[in-house]
């Protein structure tokens, strides 16, 4: 997987910018929960006061205030206000929604630094909450005891109706300081939250006093934090599509990066390669492999790099929120990722076991379908219907169980999550009580909660989903980091002109990749143009593995192959391949038409061309029998033509070359032996010039052959005609007599 | 809410090489790309729901405790956040109570109490739910095992004729892919069809108890979000069907170029193919990421719903709050609800689609299953006894399709003990000659005889007790060397079973493979060679010791030693047996007492190898072709 990031280099940026879109996603879905707190908690509880510093203050209100506040403090509250009496500029607008200006003059707020007020805010709270505690002691003495005990201060003794702001002003500086340091301590005792949550009431009181409504300040400030919510929901909804846009045309591009890639990769292998790796799993690497990976790429960047930016989010914002409740957190996450640990080490053997068993049902099933005839012909239906059962109940038990225990995942997964709600509601309610935290921060912390837990979910999937991807990966990687084995020579030559095509065999040796033994050891012949040089002997002789040593698609182990005198692999695979009219063994035809295919040996060949090819490979008939005649189409690896046809198709394709040397490996095969002979008979006319080598293990068709090469395990037994054989070559001999009778061959 | 794994049938695929062939591929998608893929459609959506139904009858009393459970367990679930709300409420009222020094604080005992009821009614709604879940997957484990074992054993009743024109993996595909959606079906969608309904009725109806103003401004998005998603999936199906076509035509190209590499290289093909593939990937780059986009816009978009209802039940009820109108245990509950609402919509919406795809797989389920079975044995068939194995072919006219017959009226003999050569061009049709002796079908008109009697008057199982069969189709199935010889009579000894391995010279080869007769032949028998799979084949004829033998000689990737063992094996094998042989030796041919002559699926010419030369006709071109005239100087 790791050896394909390099693949992702063109994409860098728009991964980039996703991550980046990513934050901007979570910090606004994360928002949200805190919206809702402010408005439960500023908006409801403290009737849309935000903060302690009031927007308008009486002037004696601020006179009082000024009594608690170190001089420092004075200068920076009263440069954040402006006076307004009677006679200011801006008095009658004030007067709008400030009636009680009227009666005295008002302090109102002017900064709208944000720092600023915030960093006011403290000091406000503490001081209002003095003046409130002061007024109350003048509105009921019996509080005074309670007052002075807490400050130190004995106000018992002050006369009863006197005005203990007065008095308070007239104090010495430092002894006022004091006193103001003795609340601040309580206060301080208090919690800051408590400080606040009481300072709002001051200040609804103040406004109140003032005359200002304060239903619509409620309702102006939940409609104002509404409006911003709706701002961020944009925010995050407009974020999530350029993110769903960006990987998707990343996943899509980088798949289309690696598809082309492999593709090109794989065209260039040789058949070495392909034997390592096998067709079919080639090709499950260029198709399926690529999708997988550009499914994982989409998961990846919109759920997988998404999910600990959400929990880390998340777990910021909880803590911030109340930072001793953080232990309920990793208790939910901790219940849940070992449920998920049992899960999957429970069920993941039984996954893999019900492969098998998918595989074994396939495989009865398969078996009973391929073999209908010989098991209705020995009577082996119910054995087989036995087998099927085997294997059926293997697999209904073993998926019953997975399914069983998945069931149980989902409800326990809820009853985790719905246990740390009421766990948060409990401990919430304490840590409210005691004032530590407000009841919306606690809602706030209960959805924070379930963010965190689901995005360690998205993580733990993660680890699920990326094993699989990698496997794919790591089998694209290989195929990409595979060098084919046979490469053009780094300065080709040429062929001389005019080319003959003599084909010679010196001292060759072939040994499969990997394996023990050689397959040919030590051959040689010359297969000379305007005549036929036919290969016979049994199964693994070896003959085909000579012929197809000849247009490289494997390279000799010792020795060397020279046409025309010049070693193989000192010119290039085109030029070679150029050169040569090849008939596989397995005749294969492309999707297109008839004419297509005979096009494919050169494009440029005239309509006569195709039809004198078609002609000698007995053909012609096939193609006139088809209403379409060369336009007749053909199906995918020609599955609508039948296997005698193909082959014949794909021997006029060859001729259509007019190749100087034509190798046919075991291309009759599929034929009947009066196709045969008569291909044979016009092959002979048609290519008088080219050097011909038949493989083959009919006898009859190597008769006439002026050059037969015996072949047994890998080793030529024998040269000659078909008559100098009979009588010199006993494996000739065997082969021939198997198929022939006595007077036959004679 | 995707979970891995969470369809345990369809995890197959992916990363497993699977190249071609059916099995288990991707199935039916889950996750919200799934709602964008437009399934096939029944086309009887309501008969095959009725006939699936009646399928699912015997369980009824299951079904009706899952839907109860179901239910239960999803009222339980619903009824959480309100109640919990309560405790909220309660715990807000203590702290308003707290600051503005009115009230006693915070009931802890009433707090309390509700965690504790909440405690219980989750536990109890995890159980219902678990117990749901097993019961619905014990039904759905048997209904899909039923479905399999029906089709398997549906397939041996049959006849062969329905396979020539049936893909295998059709069939295949009928017991992985259809059963296993119909089981997926059951398994997750039917729960899920009970608890999404419950789900919204009970979500609305608990919002509507909280306040109705609420409920209509957080549904109010909801016809307009339905309109939007219309619209998406319209549009990126567009892009969907074109990103499956190029794939379709990229694999297409891959297979073609992969399978026929030789070829390719041979006529210097690369650059052509690259260029092909190039223009086939540029377009399925621009489908894919445009439906890829289009289908993910589905999760931002509900997200984006999901997000307008909570503002606006923050904002509304924030509001109403301050009004005392509602409490706010109320909002927090609220949240919850308008959270949990779009899920159980968006399955819903998707329940159409899902049942359709259940319905088209099974209706194709239903369909193979009621497709025409072999004519039944004829009531009170007789028992053969003593067969001498005299067979009479008398007037047969035979067609794959009855209105074209390939044999036309064949009349011949073959007397007990004789040899009968069946020769022709490939593709003749000589084995329908097999075909009809072992009744893998039947004659449209005149009659074969086994010692007198029409074979159609024996039960099959009897007529082909009379016959064994060597085919150049050597099956054999994935058992031990010993299960597969033993597969000509079931009830051999063991030393029977050696003696006809030694007949059939298979005894030796067997010594030298590892674990010997215990071997077990791997998927594709490619364990053992061709030949030897030859010799397999003939030692379970042998040990079924048949009256009358059908042998293949075609061993084209025999290697001679091996060619010359099954000839001696074979000829052993026919000694006194009336034997039918689709021959290619000429040795055979010429010492057949019966040829018949095929061509073109007709009995052209019936004798003997003389006198079929002298006739002049087909049989002695063929025969002479064979040889040309400068070889046979030679």
């Amino acid at each position: 997987m790791i050896r394909l990031v390099r693949y992702l280099k063109p994409y860098l940026s728009m991964i980039l910018l996703t991550i980046v879109l990513l934050f901007v996603q979570a910090n606004a879905d994360l928002a949200l929960p805190d919206y809702l707190s402010r408005i439960v908690n500023n908006g409801i509880q403290q009737g849309g006061v935000e903060n302690a510093v009031p927007t308008v203050i009486r002037a004696s209100t601020m006179d009082h205030l000024q009594l608690f506040l170190t001089p420092d403090e004075q200068s920076r509250v009263m440069a954040a206000y402006t006076l307004v009496d009677a006679g200011a500029a801006n008095y009658a607008e004030t007067l709008k929604t400030v009636p009680g200006v009227a009666n005295e003059p008002v302090y109102v707020l002017t900064t709208t630094n944000t720092d600023e007020i915030a960093a006011l805010d403290p000091v406000m709270a503490r001081a209002l909450l003095a003046v409130s505690g002061v007024e109350q002691v003048m509105a009921d003495p019996t509080k005074a005891a309670q007052m002075g005990a807490a400050t130190g201060f004995d106000l018992s003794r002050l006369p009863a109706g006197a005005d203990l702001f007065t008095l308070l002003g007239n104090l010495p500086p430092a002894q006022r300081e004091q006193i103001s340091a003795q609340l601040q301590g309580q206060f301080a005792a208090l919690g800051e939250s408590a400080v606040q949550q009481a300072a709002t009431q001051a200040v609804k009181a103040e406004y109140t006093t003032l005359g200002m409504n304060a239903a619509s300040l409620q309702t102006n400030y939940i409609l104002s934090t509404g409006l911003l919510m709706l701002l961020v929901t944009l925010v995050s909804v407009v974020s999530s599509i350029a993110v769903g846009y960006l990987s998707a045309r990343t996943a899509a591009g980088l798949s289309r990066d690696l598809r082309r890639a492999v593709f090109q990769k794989v065209e260039g292998f040789s058949s070495t390669e392909f034997d390592r790796f096998s067709t079919a799993s080639l090709i499950t690497r260029t198709t399926n492999d690529i999708t997988q990976v550009q499914m994982v790429v989409i998961m990846m960047m919109r759920m997988v790099f998404y999910a600990p930016i959400m929990g880390v989010g998340g777990i910021i914002r909880a803590i911030d929120k109340d930072s001793s409740m953080w232990w309920i957190i990793a208790v939910g996450v901790a219940a849940l990722l070992s449920l998920i640990v049992v899960v999957f080490s429970v069920t993941l053997p039984k996954f893999k076991a019900m492969q098998n068993l998918i595989d074994r049902l396939n495989l009865v099933l398969r078996e009973n379908l391929s073999g209908m005839m010989v098991i209705r012909a020995f009577n082996m239906q119910p054995f087989e219907e036995q087998r099927f059962d085997k294997a059926n109940q293997d697999l209904t038990g073993t998926t019953l169980f997975i399914n069983r225990v998945m069931v149980a995942m989902f409800p326990t997964m809820m009853l985790i999550m719905n246990g740390l709600s009421l766990l948060i509601i409990w401990i919430g309610s304490q840590q409210v009580a005691a004032a530590q935290m407000q009841v919306g921060d606690m809602m706030a912390f209960m959805q924070y909660a379930m963010q965190i837990v689901f995005s360690f979910l998205m993580m733990s999937f993660m680890f699920i989903l990326l094993p699989r991807a990698s496997v794919s990966g790591g089998r694209i990687a290989e195929v990409l980091g595979t060098e084919p084995t046979i490469r053009d020579a780094e300065t080709p030559r040429n062929f001389p002109e005019p080319f003959k095509g003599t084909v010679e065999f010196r001292n060759v040796s072939f040994r499969y990749p990997g394996a023990d033994e050689d397959v040919l050891c030590n051959i040689n012949f010359t297969a000379q143009p305007g005549q036929t040089t036919a290969f016979i002997g049994s199964t693994g002789s070896g003959k085909s593995t000579i012929v197809n040593l000849i247009p490289r698609f494997y390279d000799v182990t010792g020795g060397q192959i020279l046409i025309d005198g010049v070693d193989i692999r000192q010119v290039t695979q085109h030029e070679l391949r150029d050169k040569i009219g090849y008939i596989p063994q397995k005749s294969t035809l492309f999707s297109g038409t008839i004419e297509s295919n005979l096009r494919y040996a050169d494009d440029d060949a005239t309509k006569e061309a195709l039809l004198a090819a078609a002609g000698t490979a007995q053909v012609t008939e096939f193609i006139d029998s088809n209403a379409d005649g060369l336009a007749t189409e053909i199906a995918q690896g020609g599955a609508n033509v039948s296997g005698g046809q193909k082959q014949r198709l794909s021997i006029a394709r060859a001729l259509v070359k007019q190749a100087p040397i034509y190798i046919f490996d075991d291309s009759f095969s599929a034929l009947d032996f009066k196709t045969d002979a008569a291909l044979r008979h016009a092959l002979k006319e048609n290519t008088a010039e080219s050097a011909v080598l038949i493989v083959t293990q009919r006898v009859s068709t190597v008769m006439n052959a002026e050059q037969i090469v015996v072949l047994d395990e890998g080793q030529v037994v024998g040269i000659g005609t078909h008559s100098e054989l009979m009588k010199t070559c006993e494996p000739y001999r065997e082969i021939a007599l198997s198929q022939l009778s006595m007077e036959e061959l004679s | 809410m995707m979970m891995p794994g969470g369809n345990p049938n369809r995890s197959g695929g992916g990363s497993r090489e699977q190249a071609g062939g059916p099995g288990f591929g991707p199935g039916r998608h889950g996750g919200p790309m799934g709602m964008m893929i437009k399934g096939d459609k029944a086309r009887d959506f309501r008969g095959t729901m009725q006939k699936l139904l009646q399928a699912l009858k015997p369980y009824q009393w299951s079904f009706a405790v899952v839907f109860l459970f179901a239910a239960v367990s999803t009222v339980f679930n619903i009824l959480g956040p309100k109640i919990l709300g309560k405790a909220t409420t309660k715990l807000f009222e203590g702290v308003m109570g707290q600051i503005s020094g009115t009230g006693e604080g915070i009931d802890f005992t009433y707090i309390g109490n509700i965690l504790i009821t909440m405690t219980i009614l989750y536990l109890l709604a995890t159980l219902f739910s678990y117990v749901q879940g097993w019961i619905m997957s014990g039904v759905s484990a048997k209904v899909t095992y039923r479905f399999r074992r029906d089709i398997a054993e549906k397939i041996n009743r049959m006849p062969l004729g329905y396979f020539d024109g049936t893909n295998h993996g059709e069939v295949l595909s009928r017991v992985t892919n259809d059963v296993d959606t119909v089981s997926q079906t059951l398994n997750q969608s039917l729960s899920q069809i009970i608890t999404s309904g419950v789900t919204v009725v009970g979500v609305l109806v608990m919002m509507l108890t909280i306040s109705w103003q609420m409920t209509l401004a957080s549904l109010l998005v909801i016809p307009f979000s339905l309109v939007f998603i219309r619209q998406i999936v319209n549009r990126s199906q567009k892009y969907f069907s074109e990103q499956q076509e190029y794939l379709g035509h990229i694999n297409g190209h891959v297979e073609e170029m992969y399978g026929g590499h030789l070829v390719m290289k041979a006529f210097n093909g690369e650059e052509k193919s690259v260029v092909k593939f190039d223009g086939f990937n540029t377009t399925l780059y621009s489908s894919a990421w445009k439906s890829q986009f289009l289908s993910g816009l589905m999760m931002p978009v509900m997200s984006f719903i999901s997000n307008l209802g909570y503002v606006a039940v923050a904002v509304l009820g924030g509001w109403l709050a301050t009004r005392s109108l509602i409490t706010v245990g109320d909002i927090q509950a609220f949240i919850q609800y308008v959270r949990n609402f779009t899920q159980p919509i968006a399955q819903l919406a998707n329940i159409s689609n899902t049942l359709q795809q259940t319905a088209a797989a099974a209706e194709r389920v239903f369909g193979f299953l009621n497709e025409a079975e072999e004519v039944p044995d004829p009531a009170g068939a007789l028992e053969l006894s003593d067969v001498r194995g005299q067979v009479d072919f008398e007037a047969v006219r035979f067609g794959y399709n009855p209105e074209k017959a390939v044999i036309h009226n064949f009349t011949a003999r073959a007397n007990s003990g004789q040899r009968v050569a069946i020769v022709g061009p490939t593709g003749a049709g000589k084995t329908t000659i097999v075909k009809l002796l072992m009744r893998f079908y039947d004659v449209d008109s005149g009659a074969i005889r086994v010692d007198g009697r029409d074979i159609r008057s024996l039960t099959r199982r009897d007529l082909r007790k009379l016959f064994g069969m060597v085919l150049q189709d050597t099956w054999l199935y994935n058992g031990t060397i010993m299960e597969n010889i033993r597969y000509g009579r079931p009830d051999a000894t063991d030393a029977e079973v050696y003696a006809a391995a030694k007949a059939a010279h298979v005894d030796h080869f067997v010594h030298t493979l590892p674990d010997g007769y215990n071997m077990v032949l791997n998927e594709e028998a490619s364990n053992v060679s061709q030949g030897q799979k030859q010799l397999l084949t003939i030692a379970r004829a042998v040990l079924a010791d048949p009256r009358i033998l059908i042998l293949d000689e075609a061993t084209s990737s025999v290697d001679t030693r091996t060619e010359v063992l099954i000839q001696r094996a074979m000829n052993e094998l026919m000694k006194g047996r009336t034997s039918f042989i689709i021959a290619h030796r000429l040795s055979t041919i010429r010492d057949a007492d019966l040829i018949l002559v095929m061509r073109d699926g007709d009995i052209v010419e019936q004798g003997d190898h003389k006198s079929l030369l002298q006739a002049g006709g087909f049989y002695a071109e063929l025969y002479n072709s064979q040889f040309e005239p400068e070889a046979a100087a030679a």
